[in-house]
């Protein structure tokens, strides 16, 4: 019997949240007193690998090929399912970010294990199998019972906190079969921004909205993520003016990020944007409105206008970080 | 060739949700549905490839898991402008379920493209897409934000961290789409809403199968604390609050 925790990596290299998903998967193996067996796919070092085990994975598989450059789903989820058959997973963890998106589908299809997805607690019971997640874009939350054998889990990103042990994980590689002859589709042309901070991975984000007012006011907000070392995100009306690219839309139809701190710079808070944000454990909000509903959904909150405020709240994180 | 687009019915996402029963189920008073608004956007986009002659779109067909309720939804998305549609007289029981009564509608036609949006917003899974191709044998591509068709063959954006790919895939191919697969969502004109009346809705029963999970009941979210408001003359307090009182920077 063992926990199957689905581990990504990014040419090579694990971030938080793999940790937070470890640490997870680790928790349910405690509860089911069984092993946490950690996979990752394509070539990763020992010194990373070890790192799955200072999150409580008792086992870490390596699965390789040279063949494996890209991400097909239908080739992970044949590698996830056959450890998952030779390891006798009870339960399989994956992130609930694009790629557990595709894969844990098709894993629960596969084996016919019922999924709970985006859940960001353990489960409240192990018989019955009962799992919490957010439902109406986070106007409610569902209890849910997966009912077969084995169960599949996506977990929230950011929703979980890490937690250390001090396993030496057992670290093994394995070579795994890639058949290349059944991929119908081919990735022509990749464009990236690198050395960015990605939204949904930022502890801070910093959001603007319409009442920044022009695309030419954004200088602070940037100012401020810079010292910050956080994300630049906006509302729907702001990329749909082409103030800021569509990439920084939150909300419902834009990404869904749960941070530690959004901070909300002009946006009122219409239903569909707190969808997007409402998972953040602290949202401040700075608005012309005392009525505004985003201050329902705020800690703290300064009643003013962006364009006076934001240089005064620069001065002072500049002080706070000695600059 | 022929598209699919996966719809699935929902509350306006305006809808202050309520529930009814001991918290299991909603209270579907004044509720006004909806088209799930990324099926909206699919097909939109669905539409937008068929108006191109080039492309050789024969039809766009719309499939729907649902009681009789659903029609009225189904029948917006035929004034939008697709051809026809299929409803799976089914109660979606989980996404297992919606997903293989959705298998089995697909395989009464050769489709090439299967439209699915990202999530539903009522059960926000984002599970059906991928399923659906699983029980398919069908490659999917997920967090689409473009589809074209160029040489016979699809040409799709997919959003990744910090950028993204553009993929060329043959058919049958699932396509779960996310924003920017079109700009705005198609809206029904005066012409479309009577055409869609005597568009062709195909009711079949549901396939014998299990669901694998099960909704016990809803949970309020407990309310926030009030918002503790700072001086805007001075914001130096308000870094101090998240210094000291909240710790988190």
């Amino acid at each position: 019997m063992s926990v199957l925790i689905f581990v990504e990596n990014w040419d090579g290299k694990f971030k938080k949240l793999s940790f937070e998903l470890v640490s997870y998967g680790s928790k349910i193996a405690e509860m089911l007193a069984t092993e946490a067996i950690a996979i990752t796919i394509g070539n990763v070092d020992n010194a990373e690998l070890a790192k799955l085990g200072k999150y409580g994975a008792d086992r870490v598989i390596n699965a390789v090929n040279d063949g494996i450059q890209i991400f097909d789903s239908q080739n992970f989820t044949s590698i996830i399912a056959g450890f998952a058959d030779k390891e006798n997973a009870r339960v399989i963890v994956l992130s609930n970010n694009s790629t557990g998106k595709a894969l844990a589908p098709r894993l629960s299809v596969r084996l016919k294990a019922g999924l709970g997805s985006g859940v960001s607690k353990l489960p409240a019971n192990i018989e019955p199998f009962s799992v919490f997640k957010k439902v109406y874009s986070g106007n409610a939350f569902a209890n849910i019972v997966i009912k077969t054998d084995i169960k599949i889990l996506t977990l929230a990103q950011n929703s979980f906190e890490l937690i250390e042990s001090d396993k030496n994980a057992d670290i093994s590689q394995v070579l795994v079969e890639w058949d290349t002859s059944g991929l119908k589709t081919k990735v022509n042309e990749v464009q990236k921004q690198e050395g960015k901070i990605l939204l949904t991975d930022a502890d801070v984000v910093i959001s603007g909205g319409r009442g920044m007012k022009s695309s030419d006011n954004w200088g602070p907000i940037l100012e401020l993520a810079d010292l910050l070392g956080a994300a630049t995100a906006c509302s729907r009306p702001v990329s749909d003016e082409g103030w800021r690219p569509h990439d920084e839309h939150t909300g419902q139809t834009g990404k869904i990020i749960a941070p530690n701190l959004y901070l909300a710079i002009g946006i009122s808070g219409a239903t569909q944007h707190l969808a997007g944000v409402s998972s953040s454990k602290f949202i401040v909000a700075i608005n012309t409105d005392k009525d505004a509903p985003i201050f329902s959904a705020a800690q703290y909150g300064i009643i003013g206008d962006a364009g006076k405020v934001l240089p005064k709240l620069v001065e002072a994180v500049k002080e706070l970080k000695g600059k | 060739m022929k598209i699919l687009v996966c719809i699935s019915h929902v509350p306006d996402t305006t809808t202050k949700v309520k529930f009814i029963d001991d918290f299991k189920k909603i209270d579907i008073a004044g509720i006004q549905w909806i088209i799930n608004p990324w099926d909206e956007l699919s097909l939109t986009r669905a539409l937008e490839l068929k108006d191109d002659p080039s492309n050789g779109i024969q039809s766009v067909t719309v499939a729907n898991v649902g009681l009789v309720g659903t029609e009225p939804t189904i029948r917006k998305a035929l004034a939008i402008g697709a051809d026809d549609a299929i409803r799976v007289n089914a109660d979606p029981k989980d996404a297992y379920y919606v997903a293989a009564q959705l298998a089995n509608a697909a395989k009464s036609e050769q489709y090439d493209i299967i439209f699915c949006g990202i999530e539903s917003s009522d059960y926000n899974g984002s599970t059906v897409g991928g399923m659906l191709a699983e029980f398919l044998g069908y490659p999917s591509i997920s967090s689409v934000s473009g589809v074209k068709i160029e040489n016979g063959q699809a040409v799709v954006t997919r959003e990744i961290d910090g950028g993204k790919e553009l993929i060329s895939a043959a058919y049958p191919l699932v396509a779960i789409v996310q924003k920017g697969i079109a700009k705005e969502p198609r809206i029904a004109a005066m012409r479309g809403i009577m055409m869609a009346r005597t568009k062709p809705l195909k009711v079949l029963e549901p396939v014998e199968i299990d669901s694998l999970t099960e909704l016990i009941s809803f949970e309020m979210p407990k309310p926030r604390a009030a918002c503790k408001f700072v001086d805007p003359e001075n914001p130096r307090q308000l870094i101090e609050l998240l210094q000291n009182e909240a710790k988190i920077i």
